[in-house]
């Protein structure tokens, strides 16, 4: 569904991703794990046309994605949570999710995603009216996740969801995930947590300065050694 | 006591128009940080164009009214299409440059403008055709005109159309959206470049109507009248906290109160050394106030809902 092929991203001298290539299944949720600074943003930010790739190209579909307009990126069906969540914060929780399905104008339907992705995130449904600024992490992790659903995407790429949230937060952000997978949803999964990475998604990529350098089956990169000693912390 | 309820009412006339003025300032500088200093030209010219299509109306022997709307109509319009041109030519190439780049532009952009308005109008002064009826009113020893309480109920007006549409619309969430993170906005499937347009187009759209207002008002147009008017309104939104909607509102009308409550008062301050004709002063020294003791202006804080 998604095929990244020598993608090369680089800030001035700095080359941040160099030539890297994987794919993602439909159906499937996909680990991109890696220490700080491996390039894991720059990948995803280069996807979704937020910087220009320096070489290589995106196909997502079959179409080649690589020089669209930003702004086309989620009418393909490619939504992000971007590194931070990202949020509107002098918009309310209801005007982000709005924003999310900027690109559908149908308000029926509008209103049956809103169902939806409170019945993923009832808090939301809680916190409505209230800017998203003035929400805990947590609960903006869980708006810029909703606010992506929202666009009914093929694809999510999450970035890095459990940063800087408490441990329940993060079991309960990932629940969902797993569940919006479970509901068929194709998933690039970005983190730092990379034993939680693994465990739920079905294969995964590591990246180190800028190159992948093992893949393979999540339960197979749990298992591996150079994976445990440099990711898990054995 | 009279002076004074005088001069709250030629300060309120005079800080709607500013108010209207000042928007246009402060939708630009919410979504892109720019200070757009040709939009006082943008006024002017809005004035210009409606002394030549009502003015040759009138001569045509058009009934005043619809010369009137019909004025009105074509300085909104070429206003509007000024300020989508301004954006397309003079600022969106420098998107990206660093920010003295674009602000040294908007002030070349100024110069152009006026410049070509003198091309085109000439150097003198002309007169503004007579639009509306000219009728007298007094209320507790003030005295007010039809003029003046049409330019209030018209700027209102004009100011609730815009509330409703930035909080109530798509386009307007998009914009507000767009104000507080370009990038993340674009991922949501925003043009950005479209909604910046907008801002440039409403913008204008409203000094259009403030330069007709300000032609009503004074009877007399001039290609330079751009630049003080524009300085003041500027003044007006950084006194409201630069990319505030309600503050440019709040802002325009104070400084419009405080200047004439200024003219009407500075003559006894100062022990008739200065006169009225001194009332421009207030203004700058509101700025120099402002931007010494509270920059971030009136509802400038980080939390203010900016658009
Ligand atoms: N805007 C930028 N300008 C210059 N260099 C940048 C910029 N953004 C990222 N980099 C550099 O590119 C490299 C990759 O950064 P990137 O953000 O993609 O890493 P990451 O894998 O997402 O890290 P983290 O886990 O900390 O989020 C880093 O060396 C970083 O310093
Ligand atoms: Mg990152």
């Amino acid at each position: 569904m998604l095929e990244v092929t020598g993608l090369h991203v680089a800030y001035g001298g700095i080359q941040a991703v160099r030539s890297i290539t994987f794919h993602v299944n439909e159906g499937e949720t996909v680990a991109l794990i890696g220490a700080n600074g491996a390039g894991k943003t720059s990948t995803l930010k280069a996807i979704s046309r937020v910087l220009d790739a320096v070489g290589g190209d995106v196909h997502f579909c079959g179409e080649d994605i690589t020089r669209i307009a930003p702004h086309h990126i989620i009418r393909k069906g490619i939504a992000l949570v971007p590194e931070g969540r990202g949020v509107f914060p002098r918009l309310t929780v209801l005007e982000n999710l709005h924003m999310g399905a900027y690109i559908h104008n149908a308000a029926v339907d509008v209103e049956k995603d809103l169902k939806m992705v409170y019945g993923y995130f009832p808090r939301l449904k809680e916190r409505e009216g209230q800017l998203a600024g003035t929400l805990s992490g947590g609960e903006q992790q869980m708006l810029a996740i909703g606010r992506a659903l929202m666009s009914r995407p093929k694809m999510l790429l999450l970035d890095e969801p459990s940063m800087g949230l408490a441990p329940i937060m993060v079991q309960k952000i990932f629940e969902v995930v797993r569940a919006v997978a479970a509901d068929g949803m194709t998933i690039l999964l970005i983190e730092q947590n990379a034993r939680l990475a693994l465990q739920s998604s079905q294969r995964g990529y590591v990246m180190e300065s800028g190159e992948i350098t093992l893949n393979g089956e999540s339960a197979m990169l749990l298992d591996d050694p150079k994976v445990r000693a440099a990711y898990l912390g054995e | 006591m009279d002076i004074f309820l005088q001069q709250i009412i030629n300060g309120l006339v005079q800080g709607s128009i500013y108010a209207l003025v000042a928007l246009g300032y402060t939708m630009v500088y919410g979504i892109m940080g720019l200070i757009n200093f040709a939009h006082g030209e943008v006024v002017m010219i809005g004035t210009l164009v409606t002394i030549t299509v009502a003015g040759s109306l009138i001569k045509a022997g058009m009934p005043v009214a619809v010369a009137g709307l019909a004025g009105l109509m074509a300085a909104v319009l070429v206003c509007m299409a000024l300020g989508w041109a301004l954006e397309r030519v003079a600022y969106r190439p420098l998107r990206n440059a660093p920010r003295l780049t674009p602000l040294i532009t908007a002030i070349g952009m100024s110069i152009v403008l006026q410049n070509l308005a003198m091309m085109i109008w000439g150097r003198n002064y002309m007169t503004f055709p007579s639009l509306l009826p000219k009728m007298d009113f007094e209320f507790a020893g003030a005295n007010f005109t039809l003029i003046q309480i049409i330019i209030v109920l018209v700027s209102a007006a004009t100011m609730g159309g815009l509330l409703l549409l930035v909080y109530r619309t798509k386009l307007g969430m998009a914009m507000r959206a767009t104000a507080q993170n370009p990038a993340v906005a674009s991922l949501m499937g925003v043009n950005i470049n479209r909604v910046i347009a907008a801002a440039f187009v409403i913008g204008s759209a409203l000094g259009a109507v403030a330069g007709v207002m300000v032609g009503t008002y004074y009877e007399i147009a001039h290609y330079q009248m751009g630049f003080m008017l524009g300085l003041k309104a500027f003044t007006a939104a950084v006194l409201g906290g630069i990319g505030n909607l309600a503050g440019a509102m709040l802002g325009g009308i104070l400084l419009g109160i405080i200047e004439a409550l200024g003219a009407g008062y500075i003559g006894d301050l100062t022990g008739g050394f200065l006169g009225s004709h001194y009332q421009d002063i207030f203004a700058f020294v509101v700025l120099i106030v402002v931007l010494m003791f509270k920059p971030s202006g009136l509802f400038g804080e980080k939390t203010g809902d900016r658009a």
